[in-house]
């Protein structure tokens, strides 16, 4: 069967989206082929810096005919119908068409309509100018006179279809200009001369003699292999970097790797600032002494040709580069080094972090307050963290960080530890923004703790105060890792923080108009009571409602309404996290539906207990007991359903004690108080298996009663007492979780 | 054929006129290799401005449908990047060569390395890379896409195709090439510090270099950009700019809004507001919310040129 190559060579495609093209293109091209009933056993696409190539083989040779089966009108029907039915068909006579009998509705027409397939070469060629006209790059342009967009000028289009052992053909079509044809180019420098290609095969062959590698695995793999030899040679290690491999094997159809030097007084500058001036501006890969893992004087450059002087040239010039760069790095870092961190603040006053969030000043000192009211709760030294949330931003405005903001917080901490701040607090500089990712390590220490979720959570309750929430898969202020990163410190570290106490009060900080003084002055007596009131136990909201009811009357009431308001942004807000923590749950393996069955529990925002809880939940449902425990409780629940809905009544509250007439009811009642009261107690005690134990305990009663016991008996005043029994099961177990949620 | 050419014209070349060893020597090389390709070879524009791209000949000319090649030396004022001379790269006034082709030639990339070899940049034996570098500027209303073009891992131009320049789209598109002059001139000469590039190629009595001629300017430059520049009537100047761009604008227009009279000189007023913009900001006397409604006053104006100018016979209206 036929195969198909394409390739379209342009002008310099940019490195960073030539893998998702050649993906596209081969989605594009093989969509279409499948749509047009041309079937093919395997497709594979490439990218160079200058070229798109697509390989398809065993096409189909033609599309396979296309037999259509018409009903028609009956047998004598009027005029019109058959009329109107010969053109629908396309047959000019009705003679054409078969007589379909049938006894009992009566004889009818039928048209067979036959589509003979086209020879697939045809149909490729008409489909091609679609894809080219509507290739999805992220960035397209005209050039020229043309209307024709493409990422850089288009060039020259090769298009052949055909059999293995034959010739293979051209597939014919142009667009904007352009004729497809089966002529290509090589080397921009070393074998600019044209030639022809017929079939994948060769293609290859013929572009690697042309000095272009197609593939850009095998241009990657060879700059890695290279890149380690000559690394080798002079006994060093390549320090290896996935990210500006693939990007410098985008930038070459020809790599020819080279190895260059610079003035060894440069190591002088952290290893980290001499990574980043060679890597980020010059593309070049960096080298270590593998004893020491220090960083060397030397460095790895990708060239896209064979010199004619054996790179000499390129050496000297990459050499001549980099001493520069390093030199205005080293500049910048020596600047830095001459203004203490805290001596930069003032400017801060005069950047906006964000229109409607005020300056990073301000931001810093909503910070710096945060982290001095958590450095208690979490292990910290005040003054450390104060001082620490000080200084974290600080590096923002020094020169090396202007020009790598990448390296924000790792200089903070060198410029902290230069001038001798506490080692907490410039580890703190560094470690607060961690974790950066899912695969991040948490800050451990109390100082970068108290300071790490001072920062996330400015910015959270800050853009949900303006209402800047993520919405699908739109998150510009990476709110989402904000979340999970406080998450994983509270979980990792085990920390207890009373999350919606803290996040209304922030929310009611972060307010910059003149209110905001005036809010804080009025509720200060109130915060104390607020501080007073455990957020695990009842639901702040209602609390907060009553305080403010009784309170409004004396204070000014409409500020408190307000500073009130910030109560339902604080629920949505810990929703938030809630929903960022059962996924985290769910990617580690915990049941969705047991992460559900405490989320339901009102109040909860001690996410460690919920984690645990979540956990101990988990092991108990693995043993019998909690097993059969679970099918009790949801028998139970299913009856109280549909009587409930029948009666259309709830049968909530206590049963009369006095009523109770089975032993196995009485033994029931018995039970749930001794379960109830034990795995209250356990709860409280954040003892979760002592919990599950005490509500293991029920399951023989659970069972013994569904065994003897009928609920719904005729004696009304009995039925009812034993559904109020029947949903004492179900609120018992609601202390460690709601188990109508749990499946199974 | 070009090779061969290229050897005679070396041999012909007095020495102080080498581009290797010369400044003025390379500029001359470029106008000459542009002029003989058929571009009109202008001269500076006679406004400070930013870049070459503000020449008219470059922004008003991208627009409209007649085609147009031209090739110039352009001075360029970048009061922030001034460093009073002591730094080795920094510059607050430095030269680039501009070459505008519309519509942009299929082999404009070959125009352009070949370009290269006249200068003494032989892509035998140097890594010419083309680097993804999408251009924009916030004031002109205007964005292309190119690239960064390396010489050995050293930008030495900007290669932009223009998509929309005063905010009206480029059609045909023009290709506009960029040579950082002093960044080329330091490269081929070999030498680290720009003030110490050979101006005039002599090795005698009579040599000149970068420094003799530009080093006190730098020195006073920066003084005046970042401590002197006197603010009070620096607003004041935009002002008038800003006033003056718009009635030059008003007043040439025909009846029927067809037809424009008076684009060219409205728009000099436009450059010149984006210049004392440039200046107040090296002050450090505009606010960053105030930045940015001054970029966007600027590019105002910018886009009331280009309407105006596309109404004017250069650009394209009908008689």
């Amino acid at each position: 069967m036929p195969d198909l190559l394409l390739e379209f060579l342009s002008e310099e495609i940019p490195a960073r989206m030539q893998a998702r093209a050649a993906d596209d293109l081969k989605k594009m091209v093989t969509d279409r082929l499948v749509a047009a009933g041309l079937v093919y056993e395997g497709a594979k696409a490439f990218a160079t810096p200058r070229r798109l190539a697509l390989s398809v083989h065993g096409v189909l040779v033609r599309q396979p005919d296309i037999k259509e089966q018409k009903k028609g009108p009956r047998v004598g029907a009027p005029e019109g119908a058959i009329a109107g039915f010969l053109k629908a068909a396309g047959l000019s006579l009705i003679g054409e068409a078969k007589v379909e009998k049938d006894a009992k509705k009566g004889d009818f027409y039928v048209a067979v309509i036959e589509k003979q397939g086209r020879p697939a070469i045809d149909v490729i060629g008409e489909m091609m100018p679609e894809v080219v006209r509507t290739f999805p790059w992220p960035k397209s342009m005209r050039w020229g006179s043309g209307r024709l967009t493409w990422v850089r000028p288009l060039h020259s289009i090769v298009a052949t279809f055909g059999p293995e052992t034959e010739e293979p053909e051209i597939v014919h079509f142009e667009v904007g200009g352009i004729k497809s044809g089966n002529e290509t180019r090589g080397h921009r420098f070393m074998a600019p001369a044209p030639f022809k290609v017929r079939r994948f095969d060769d293609y290859v062959a013929k572009l690697e003699a042309a000095k272009v590698v197609l593939d850009p695995a095998r241009r990657a793999a060879s700059i890695l292999a290279d890149a380690k030899h000559l690394a080798f040679a002079q006994g060093y290690e390549l320090v290896e970097d996935d990210v500006l491999l693939a990007e410098v094997a985008g930038l070459v159809e020809w790599p020819v790797t080279l190895i260059g030097a610079f003035d060894a007084a440069y190591l002088a500058i952290p290893e980290e600032v001499i990574r980043a001036t060679i890597r980020n501006n010059q593309k070049c890969f960096v080298l270590r002494d593998a004893a020491t893992a220090k960083l060397v004087n030397k460095f790895i450059l990708v060239a896209n040709e064979e010199a004619s002087d054996g790179g000499k040239a390129i050496i000297a010039g990459n050499e001549r580069v980099i001493r520069a760069r390093l030199s205005d790095a080293k500049f910048f870092y020596d600047a830095d080094l001459k203004t203490r961190l805290e001596d930069r603040l003032p400017k801060f006053g005069g950047i906006v972090f964000h229109d409607k969030l005020g300056t990073q000043a301000e931001r810093i000192a909503r910070i710096v307050a945060l982290a001095g009211q958590w450095a208690p709760i979490v292990g910290a030294d005040g003054a450390k963290a104060t001082r620490a949330a000080q200084l974290c931003k600080a590096d923002l405005l020094t020169d090396v960080v202007g020009e790598f903001p990448e390296l924000q917080g790792l200089m903070g901490r060198y410029y902290a530890e230069a001038q001798n701040e506490d080692e907490a607090v410039a580890h703190a500089c560094e470690d607060h923004y961690k974790p950066k990712g899912p695969d991040d390590l948490v800050p451990g220490d109390p100082v970068s703790i108290a300071v790490a979720l001072a920062d996330k959570i400015d910015t959270l309750v800050g853009f949900w105060a303006i209402d800047e929430k993520p919405t699908g898969s739109k998150d510009p202020y990476a709110l989402r890792r904000a979340a999970l990163g406080v998450i994983r410190i509270i979980v990792e570290n085990e920390l207890r923080l009373p999350l919606r106490l803290q996040l209304w009060r922030h929310f009611s900080v972060i307010r910059r108009d003149e209110n905001l003084a005036d809010a804080i002055a009025l509720l200060h007596p109130l915060n104390e009571q607020i501080l007073k009131l455990s957020a695990t136990d009842i639901e702040l909201a209602v609390k907060l409602e009553v305080l403010v009811s009784e309170k409004a009357k004396q204070l000014a009431g409409p500020v408190l309404v307000q500073a009130h308001s910030y109560l339902h942004q604080t629920h949505d807000l810990l929703s938030f996290f809630a929903d960022r923590l059962k996924v985290q749950l769910r990617e580690d393996g915990a049941r969705h539906d047991l992460v559900d069955a405490v989320f339901a529990l009102e109040g909860q925002d001690d996410l460690l207990m919920i984690v645990r809880r979540v956990a101990a939940l988990g092991n108990f449902l693995d043993t019998d007991d909690g097993k059969n425990l679970l099918a009790g409780v949801k028998r139970a629940s299913n009856i109280l359903r549909i009587e409930e809905k029948k009666d259309n009544k709830s049968y909530a509250g206590a049963p009369d004690a006095k009523r109770l007439a089975a032993p196995e009811e009485k033994a029931l009642a018995e039970a749930i108080n001794i379960a109830k009261k034990d795995a209250s107690a356990a709860v409280a005690k954040e003892n979760f298996a002592a919990a599950m134990s005490a509500m293991a305990k029920l399951r023989p009663r659970v069972d013994a009663f569904f065994e003897k016991v009928t609920v719904n008996v005729d004696d009304k005043v009995l039925r009812e007492n034993r559904l109020k029994l029947l949903n004492e099961i179900r609120e018992a177990t609601r202390a460690v979780a709601d188990f109508s949620r749990i499946e199974g | 054929m070009a090779e061969a050419n290229l050897r005679a014209s070396d041999r012909s070349r007095p020495d102080n006129l080498d581009p290797s060893r010369s400044f003025q020597g390379l500029i001359l090389a470029l106008q000459q290799y542009w002029a003989n390709w058929g571009c009109v070879i202008l001269q500076p524009y006679d406004m400070e401005v930013g870049a070459g791209t503000f020449h008219p000949a470059t922004t008003l000319r991208a627009l409209g449908p007649k085609p147009w090649n031209a090739a110039y030396v352009q001075p360029s004022r970048r009061p922030k990047d001034g460093r009073y001379g002591e730094n080795p790269n920094r510059l607050q006034h430095y030269y680039q060569f501009q070459v505008i082709l519309k519509p942009s030639p299929p082999d404009i990339q070959d125009l352009y390395l070949n370009s290269l070899k006249v200068i003494g940049i032989d892509p035998k034996i140097h890594d010419i890379r083309f680097v993804e570098d999408d251009w924009e500027s916030p004031t002109l209303g205007a964005w292309g896409l190119g690239w960064e073009c390396w010489c050995d891992g050293m930008e030495v131009s900007q290669f932009t195709y223009f998509q929309q320049v005063a905010g009206f789209e480029c059609s045909p598109v023009a290709g506009e090439l960029t040579y950082g002059l002093e960044r080329l001139a330091m490269y081929v000469q070999g030498v680290d510090n720009v003030f110490a590039l050979n101006f005039n190629g002599r090795d005698d009595e009579k040599k000149v270099t970068y420094g003799d001629v530009f080093l006190q300017a730098e020195q006073e430059y920066s003084r005046h950009n970042f401590e002197f520049a006197d603010t009070g009537m620096l607003f004041e100047q935009f002002k008038m700019a800003e006033a003056a761009c718009k009635k030059y604008l008003a007043d040439g227009w025909s009846k029927d809004r067809k037809h424009h009279l008076m684009a060219l000189p409205a728009y000099d007023q436009c450059i010149k507001a984006s210049h004392v913009f440039n200046l107040l900001d090296a002050r450090g006397v505009i606010s960053v919310t105030e930045r940015q409604s001054y970029i966007l006053r600027v590019r105002e104006l910018a886009k009331a040129c280009g309407e105006a100018w596309l109404a004017t016979e250069a650009g394209g209206a009908a008689g």
